[in-house]
């Protein structure tokens, strides 16, 4: 039971607490280039997470083979590895997704949000714990990409998923989803995120003081 | 021949500059822009290694990859020859220039993970370059880098002393400020026809 539980916390961790886009602030470049539209956002988060699954399973089960002065070379080409079955698997089932993501797929490989989990998690704990972490990582990082992906896409097309939402009398904002929206957008996200952070350890504190 | 060099350089630095309209690099380009010094010796330690690896993942691709039809290794070759280049720039630097080596310190082994390296050398591949383009193309994205990290650093010097409310300091500030010079380097899309 306990272990589940704490299987549990640290998925959860990676989508709020250290949500690696908006806490810690990694991976900054597939953030701002593919989103924008929700489902690049969308594309970009899955296939991610699947890489930062996997590698974290490998490197966790390699964990003990491996020596310590050539670990980083040794986890590269483990992610590499996943990254090129992902790139090989995507252009053969999503052709579209493929064709709009474009460079960025093979560059999955040197996001530092999977090396960074290999290096801090996977490689000292067991496959399950890693999987989990993995996974939350990569949940976390898909809900980002997807929300930036959404509001880049409601302001500079009108449209969520394709859907047009706000009609045809809206005139699109086309600025925010060319580069210099991906820096204003991303920007301003993370000053809000900042912001309601603040205001929920205000609230706690203030819950502490009063319970006290 | 000249003129198209020199168009091709001002496409590389200023239209389709690495940070403002690629987004390559951009990990380094938030870490490492807090001072004008230090983006300096990064700019030039990418600038450096960019420009051998156009050239050795080119003639791997061409040489090696090619003719034995196993162009789906790119990615895992161009990475191991990266860091092999890395590592052996950053040995090479030690013995024959440390005045370099101390200057570019901490940022050289930095650099095999910024993905404006494996970016340059994967983007060479899909638009066919020759291997004198794929050099130039290395060295000048590289030399669009250098002067983006440098503009950034000079503004975020002067963003350490203005008044700035409490939940946009640092990171948002910073990509803010990076969005307002994206649209200012939109303005030069004109000038490559």
């Amino acid at each position: 039971m306990s272990e589940k539980k704490s299987l549990g916390k640290v998925f959860y961790n990676g989508i709020i607490p250290e949500n690696p886009t908006f806490r810690l602030v990694l991976g900054t470049c597939p953030t701002l280039a593919v989103t924008t539209s929700a489902l690049n956002g969308l594309g970009m988060g899955a296939a991610a997470t699947f890489v930062l699954v996997c590698s974290n399973i490998a490197i966790s089960l390699l964990r003990k083979f491996i020596p310590d002065q050539v670990r980083i070379p040794a986890f590269i080409v483990v992610i590499c590895t996943f990254v090129t079955m992902v790139q090989l698997l995507m252009q053969a089932f999503v052709p579209s997704l493929y064709e709009s993501l474009g460079i960025f797929i093979p560059l999955i490989v040197v996001n530092c949000i999977i090396l960074a989990r290999a290096e801090a998690f996977a490689s000292k704990n067991a496959p399950l714990a890693s999987a989990a972490d993995g996974l939350g990582m990569g949940v976390g990082f898909t809900l980002a990409l997807t929300l930036m992906g959404s509001i880049r896409e409601l302001i500079g097309s009108g449209s969520v998923f394709g859907l047009s939402v706000l009609g045809e009398s809206y005139e699109p904002m086309i600025l925010i989803v060319l580069a210099s929206g991906g820096f204003l957008t991303f920007g301003l996200l993370l000053g809000v995120f900042n912001l309601i952070v603040k205001k929920i350890e205000k609230k706690k504190a203030l819950k502490e003081v009063q319970a006290a | 021949m000249t003129m198209n060099v020199l168009l091709f350089m001002v496409s590389c630095i200023l239209t389709h500059n690495f940070i403002f309209s690629r987004f390559l690099g951009c990990c380094p380009f938030l870490g490492v822009s807090s001072k004008v010094e230090t983006s300096v010796s990064m700019g030039l330690a990418v600038t450096f290694v960019m420009t051998i690896a156009s050239l050795f993942c080119w003639l791997i691709y061409h040489l090696l990859l090619v003719p034995l039809d196993i162009t789906y290794m790119s990615t895992i070759s161009f990475i191991l020859v990266i860091a092999a280049l890395v590592q052996f720039v950053e040995m090479f630097l030690k013995k024959s220039s440390p005045t370099l080596y101390s200057a570019l310190g901490i940022y050289l082994p930095l650099i095999t993970t910024n993905c404006a390296v494996l970016g340059v050398a994967t983007l060479n591949m899909n638009e066919g370059y020759g291997l004198l383009q794929a050099v130039l193309n290395g060295t000048f994205s590289a030399l669009g880098f250098l002067l983006a990290i440098v503009l950034m650093a000079g503004v975020r010097e002067r963003l350490e002393t203005s008044h700035i409310p409490a939940c946009m300091k640092g990171f948002p500030i910073t990509l803010v400020s990076a969005g307002l010079m994206a649209v200012a380097f939109m303005g030069f899309q004109g000038l490559v026809p």
